[in-house]
């Protein structure tokens, strides 16, 4: 992401002494980040106001009396025009003030936190699972390259991974929970329960979202296994004499995992996008559900600073799997 | 082995895929188009009979409605293979344009356009299109533009990509120098060289629109009641799951094998193109 080439003819010119060429390079991707926010924020506003026109009449129903839809929005401040409430929107954010939420009277940001608390336990659960499973599958794909092995690990994932997650967690309900009454149908645990009681409820609902992601990890790890087998250094390791298990551990699984990683955080988004399904599916409160009742309640404030922290999420994510990427790999440390 | 027999072999299992998914699809499409024709009534409920398990009468059991659930499932096919083909076509013309333009231009334009398409994509699909359709209200041309809108940033990037290795080449500098107009040339010149990368893309969206637009209904933000659909079917029965899953389940492999057939089919012409 922090690689986009602009466009334009390739500067030939010396790009200046290295201290200044490093200051860009530092600089570049926050100013990016930056202005990705600035838009992310425009089209969230932008696009759950603009396109209501009236949000006291949206909020009130087609057969409210006029007066009290006008007497609403001069309370909400939605009677000042568009771009001043956006401003308004905006200074509020660089002051940490993320508004209230009209359906449920508290300040959005209580309840963004102790939501995204909720989901990033569910998130890191599957991503704990999923990981080293899809790396396992991935490389032993790679291993048994175009056996029966290879087709069928590949195959179901691939399967699995293009099922909605609501298909997968009712089925997964169906089975596991009103069937075998193996698990809670519910994520949420009696109050006052221990730790362990609190990750056993969520075994169930991380699993669809383990499936959703299985098969394009595995597939890619498989691709990094297969890259790292067919190289050089692989044969070099091989006619050195090195034992198998060394081979595969110190010299494929390295360069297996780099690609795996680099999209580990374009993989978190979608990730969010399986939250807000999974949630309701199993009744959590995470920050999914807490955005499909803004959306359902039509509670605009919380919906877009709801949106808002997923887009920011999302962003920071990716920047964050880029750096680890370069910690992993020499070549794109340098690059 | 021979040569052209390990060829055969290994080139013949592959197309099984592509049969498979195209006869699921077709099966669905006969569904969608016969609809009331072939099936008892979707719509008119028996309400001595609600949540009964299945029977002579009712092959796959009633809903909470006493509705027949193997009609509805029938008729059902017939809003989601509308809306998501319709969806996907909306998201192609619009992003093949943005891509072209992007591409093409390079400087401003192209700086304002990737970024746009970067903030699209940050956020995930479901969360932009609740979004988008709490502020316009669900129905069904709703559904169709906000997914077709969020689609068009994946396919401009593609095409955005594909057109600027063909900006450079010898062609499109004969057309420049020919003095055609721009237009002319993004639509005569490049366009068709850069189909390729448009249609492979266009048809493996249209395996995740059917994904998204399940998923919106059963969300209760997609396709609208009384109708059939599958994805609202389920978020209309799924509370009384302990009571009866059929009306649950069955919908539930209906959009299984919808999604895994329109990927195989994809995935089976992507193939083709490529060999």
């Amino acid at each position: 992401m922090t690689a986009v080439s602009l466009g334009g003819p390739p500067r030939l010119a010396d790009p200046g002494p290295p201290p200044r060429r490093l200051l860009r390079r530092l600089l570049r991707p926050v100013v990016l980040f930056v202005i990705n926010l600035l838009l992310l924020s425009a089209l969230v506003f932008f696009g759950a106001e603009v396109l209501p026109g009236n949000i006291g009449r949206l909020l009130l129903g087609r057969t409210a009396d006029p007066r009290s839809v006008d007497v609403l929005n001069h309370e909400l401040g939605t009677d000042r025009p568009i771009v001043v409430r956006y401003l308004s929107f905006l200074d509020g954010l660089l002051h940490g003030d993320l508004g209230t939420s009209l359906a449920l009277r508290q300040p959005n940001s209580d309840l963004l936190g102790a939501a995204l608390l909720n989901s990033v336990k569910l998130a890191a659960l599957a991503f704990v699972i999923v990981v080293p499973l899809a790396l396992l599958g991935g490389v032993v794909a790679a291993l048994r390259r175009d056996t029966w092995v290879d087709r069928t690990i590949i195959g179901i994932g691939v399967a699995l991974t293009v099922l909605p997650e609501f298909v997968t967690g009712l089925i997964l309900i169906l089975v596991l929970s009103l069937g075998l009454k193996l698990f809670p149908v519910t994520a949420t645990p009696p109050p006052g329960s221990g730790a362990l009681t609190q990750l056993y409820y969520l075994v169930l609902p991380a699993l669809p979202l383990v499936i959703v992601l299985f098969g394009y990890l595995a597939k890619l790890a498989r691709a990094g296994t297969i890259t790292a087998l067919d190289s050089d250094y692989h044969r070099t390791a091989v006619l050195k004499g090195l034992p198998g298990r060394v081979i595969v551990t110190r010299h494929v699984l390295r360069n297996a995992l780099l690609p795996t990683v680099s999209v580990l955080g374009t993989q978190a988004g979608y990730l969010i996008g399986g939250l807000v399904v999974v949630e309701i599916l199993f009744n959590y409160r995470g920050i999914g559900s807490l955005i499909f009742m803004a959306a359902q309640s039509k509670d605009i404030p919380l919906l877009e600073v709801g949106v808002l922290t997923v887009g920011v999420a999302y962003m920071l994510l990716s920047a964050l799997s880029d750096v680890v990427a370069g910690l992993l790999d020499p070549r794109v440390r340098s690059r | 082995m021979t040569p052209d027999v390990t060829r055969a072999v290994r080139v013949g299992p592959r197309p099984i895929g592509l049969v498979v998914g195209a006869v699921i699809l077709a099966i669905w499409v006969i569904c969608a188009i016969g609809g009331e024709h072939l099936v008892q009534d979707p719509y008119v409920g028996d309400s001595f009979a609600t949540l009964a398990p299945p029977s002579a009468q009712h092959w796959l059991g009633t809903d909470r409605l006493g509705r027949d659930v193997f009609a509805r499932v029938v008729v059902g096919a017939r809003s989601i293979l509308l809306v998501a083909p319709a969806a996907t076509l909306i998201g192609t013309v619009i992003g093949t344009a943005l891509g072209l333009v992007a591409g093409y231009a390079a400087g401003i334009v192209d700086d304002i356009i990737s970024r746009l398409i970067a903030v699209v994509l940050s956020v995930p699909v479901v969360i932009v299109a609740l979004l988008a359709l709490v502020a316009l209200g669900p129905s069904n041309f709703t559904v169709i533009g906000v997914i077709g809108f969020i689609f068009s940033a994946p396919i401009a990037r593609t095409v955005r990509a594909a057109v600027r290795v063909e900006r450079d080449k010898d062609y499109v500098e004969a057309a420049r120098l020919r003095r055609e107009p721009g237009v002319l040339i993004l639509v005569s010149e490049i366009l068709p060289n850069v189909l390729g990368p448009v249609l492979t893309e266009a048809t493996v969206r249209l395996g995740y629109a059917v994904f998204f637009i399940a998923t919106l209904s059963f969300l209760g933000f997609g396709i609208q009641p009384p109708s059939p659909d599958w994805g609202l079917a389920i978020y209309e029965n799924y509370t009384l799951i302990r009571a009866s899953a059929w009306p649950v389940i069955v919908p539930a492999v209906a959009i299984a094998s919808l999604v895994v057939s329109v990927h195989l089919v994809a995935e089976g012409l992507v193939r083709r193109s490529e060999r």
